[in-house]
């Protein structure tokens, strides 16, 4: 789950790790208010979960209250690479004399987190490992150990930071550190980290991803959410507790198995269609289930056929066909749809399918004719419509 | 032969008084497998339908002799129980918990390694089945018979859908291991493949892949330079769009890492015919044992 810049700010106060004060705002009037009490020069940063705001024209400096509600007003709205601007943080503005980089993620090659800090802090640390990998320190830390004193001094002498700001440099790794362990997060970036003319040390940006499994651990982190970022069909089906994922294409697809599921994609796609979903029923899906998957598949308007894929392990063909007959009831599609039943009680539940005589669903008995079936209805519902 | 699980296993489960772990551990005995005890804590005297229930894995192994454990527990029980079994000197153990926290793996990753002789397959994965032998996990073993193919997977039906299609053409499987689809799991592709290098019954090795980190990528290195076994590889995940966790927590394509063709061409380069969908790869292992 990624945190918009002021959640991971907000974040790492927690954790003591220095940070410009700031306050977040939905409206311009809100906006012009946070202004006045932080004072100008202000920052006004839009909210998003994209990189790219500042070319984007998402952050402007302010250096009074008529630029603060003009550049509100400009900013709240606006669409970034497909992504509207709900929300600005509004944040005193600072004295940059350096820009650093630091992060930590969870490297799943090593087993272990990496640490990662650079003076070239400012600009896609991309580029900088690509064109300048010595310019770039990273450690792995033995997660029983945890981040040592050391380490910081290692990161900072290493990276070449001005002998004044090493001790501040360390103490900041560490808290970060002590951050991305206590919440459980899958990375923490802060691009740039700041020295100021006063010689304080502050993250000026945050980018933080939290583990969606460790949530049930952080309830106010779980509350973070960002429902505003999300698309309309992935929105209902987390609320329906389904794994979806929102594609492009115009093919419904459904299936059993995260692999299973990844791989229907795939053959759809060689037969030459185009998926319209990822959408994982799991193992043991029961009837309701499926009813409730249907509904969110069909919810995206694109949905030309829908293609039902399932090897039946833990998940009984009977149930999901018994789903499949309720979802016709409920929801009366009027798309075509091609069924694969295979795998524990397959053949009761072809011919259950086969009793009910729905409209518009035909029968494949392989993976692949499945596909191909489904690409040919597509194209020719499509051109009916 | 076979791999990991056998005639030799004698299985403990945690989490069998629960209603999956008992419908699975019945399942699995009922297959022949020779589950000698439960653990629950504060259960110890109960049984369920004559196995026998233990306070701890401790007392479990010292009364029966278990060799490998079997992790049913829900998620925020389960790195204990991991670490409970490894303490208590089992050589194999098989999460099937899906949703362990990653911070909680990458601890357990770490103590398992300072555990010499102790394995760990899994999380989130569907557990091992040696057909004719042995099924610990929730693998539907009728669809298998015993045979010469090796199968190793990060995807329960995906491995279900490959193995299916070996089987309509007349193959069996030697072992079949699921190591799971999470970002840290406790065994890689090349610590199966090892041990299917080393079975007398494996004569081919199917490894089913999909994005997300870089095991296909070193498995490749790794059979390059140590397999003289047929490999025949599988990638799942070719339409999977950067940023989108497909189902798996470890099934994620990070910027440009992760990809599945970046992971088929690295087989690929190293001499591993990869199939573009599961029926071509059952195919190519047939046409590879026909030879």
């Amino acid at each position: 789950m990624d945190l918009l810049e002021y959640q991971g700010k907000q974040l790492f106060a927690r954790h003591g790790i220095p940070v410009p004060s700031g306050k977040p705002a939905s409206t311009v009037a809100d906006a012009v208010a946070a202004a006045d009490e932080i004072g100008y020069p202000c920052v006004v940063k839009a909210q998003v979960l994209i990189g790219g705001r500042g070319k984007a024209g998402g952050v402007k400096l302010a250096k009074d209250r008529a630029e603060a509600e003009q550049y509100a007003t400009d900013i709240l709205g606006m669409d970034i690479k497909g992504f509207t601007v709900h929300e600005v943080w509004i944040e005193a503005a600072s004295d940059i004399a350096s820009e650093y980089y630091a992060s930590i993620v969870f490297d799943r090659a090593a087993k272990a987190p990496l640490v990662m800090f650079s003076t070239k802090g400012g600009m896609d640390i991309e580029a900088v490992a690509e064109e300048t990998p010595e310019a770039l320190v990273r450690i792995h830390v033995d997660p029983l150990l945890g981040f040592q004193d050391f380490h910081g001094r290692r990161l900072a002498f290493e990276a070449g930071v001005d002998a004044d700001v090493v001790r501040p440099v360390g103490a900041l790794l560490s808290k970060l550190y002590d951050a991305f362990v206590a919440e459980e997060a899958m990375l923490v970036e802060v691009n740039p980290l700041i020295v100021t003319g006063d010689r304080d040390v502050k993250a000026l940006d945050a980018k933080v991803t939290l583990d969606g499994n460790s949530l049930y651990r952080h309830p106010d982190n779980a509350g973070l959410r960002n429902p505003s970022q999300e698309d309309e069909q992935e929105q209902m089906a987390h609320e329906r507790g389904l794994t979806y994922v929102k594609l492009d294409g115009d093919i419904g697809i459904l299936g059993n198995g995260a692999g299973l599921v990844m791989s229907t994609l795939d053959v759809v796609a060689q037969a030459g269609g185009s998926p319209a979903n990822f959408l994982d029923a799991g193992g043991g899906s029961k009837a309701d289930a499926i009813v409730s998957a249907v509904e969110v598949i069909l919810s995206d308007t694109k949905v030309r056929a829908v293609l039902f894929n399932i090897f039946g392990g833990i998940t009984r063909c009977d149930e999901v066909a018994k789903g499949l007959i309720e979802a016709f009831d409920v929801v009366k599609p009027t798309v075509p749809f091609v069924v694969r039943l295979d795998g524990t009680n397959d053949v009761a539940g072809r011919q259950l399918l086969a009793d009910a005589s729905l409209p518009n669903v035909h029968t494949e008995a392989t993976m692949l004719g499945a596909a191909q079936k489904v690409v040919e209805l597509a194209a020719a519902h499509g051109a009916a419509a | 032969m076979s791999v990991l699980v056998g005639k030799d296993t004698r299985l403990v489960v945690t989490g069998l008084t629960g209603r999956e772990g008992t419908f699975h551990a019945l399942n699995n005995r009922n297959y022949g497998t020779d589950v000698v005890a439960g653990v629950t804590p504060g259960k110890r005297g109960q049984d369920v339908e004559g196995i026998p229930v233990f306070d701890t894995v401790h007392a479990a192994v010292a009364e029966t002799g278990a060799n490998t454990a079997m992790i049913f527990v829900p998620p925020r029980f389960a790195a204990d129980s991991i670490l409970e079994a490894l303490d208590a000197g089992i050589e194999l153990v098989v999460a099937i918990t899906e949703g362990i926290p990653a911070h909680d793996e990458l601890r357990v990753y770490t103590q398992l390694k300072r555990t010499p002789g102790a394995r760990l397959v899994g999380p989130n994965c569907p557990g091992i089945l040696s057909p004719g032998k042995a099924n610990v996990g929730i693998i539907p073993a009728s669809f298998f018979k015993e045979g010469n193919v090796g199968v190793v997977s990060r995807s329960g039906t995906l491995t279900y859908q490959i193995g299916n299609e070996l089987a309509q053409r007349g193959f069996g499987n030697s072992s079949i291991v699921g190591i799971g689809g999470d970002p840290v799991p406790g065994s890689s592709f090349i610590d199966i493949i090892e041990l299917f290098e080393q079975d007398p019954q494996t004569e081919l090795i199917v490894m089913s892949g999909e994005i997300g980190g870089s095991a296909e990528e070193e498995a490749a290195e790794y059979i390059a330079a140590n397999v003289t076994k047929p490999v025949v590889g599988y990638i799942a995940g070719f339409t999977a769009p950067p940023g989108k966790t497909m189902g798996h927590a470890g099934a994620i394509v990070s910027g440009t890492a992760g990809t599945a063709k970046a992971k088929a061409e690295a087989l690929e380069a190293k001499g591993v015919r990869v199939g573009r969908t599961p029926t071509e790869t059952a195919e190519i292992a047939m046409e590879i044992l026909s030879a």
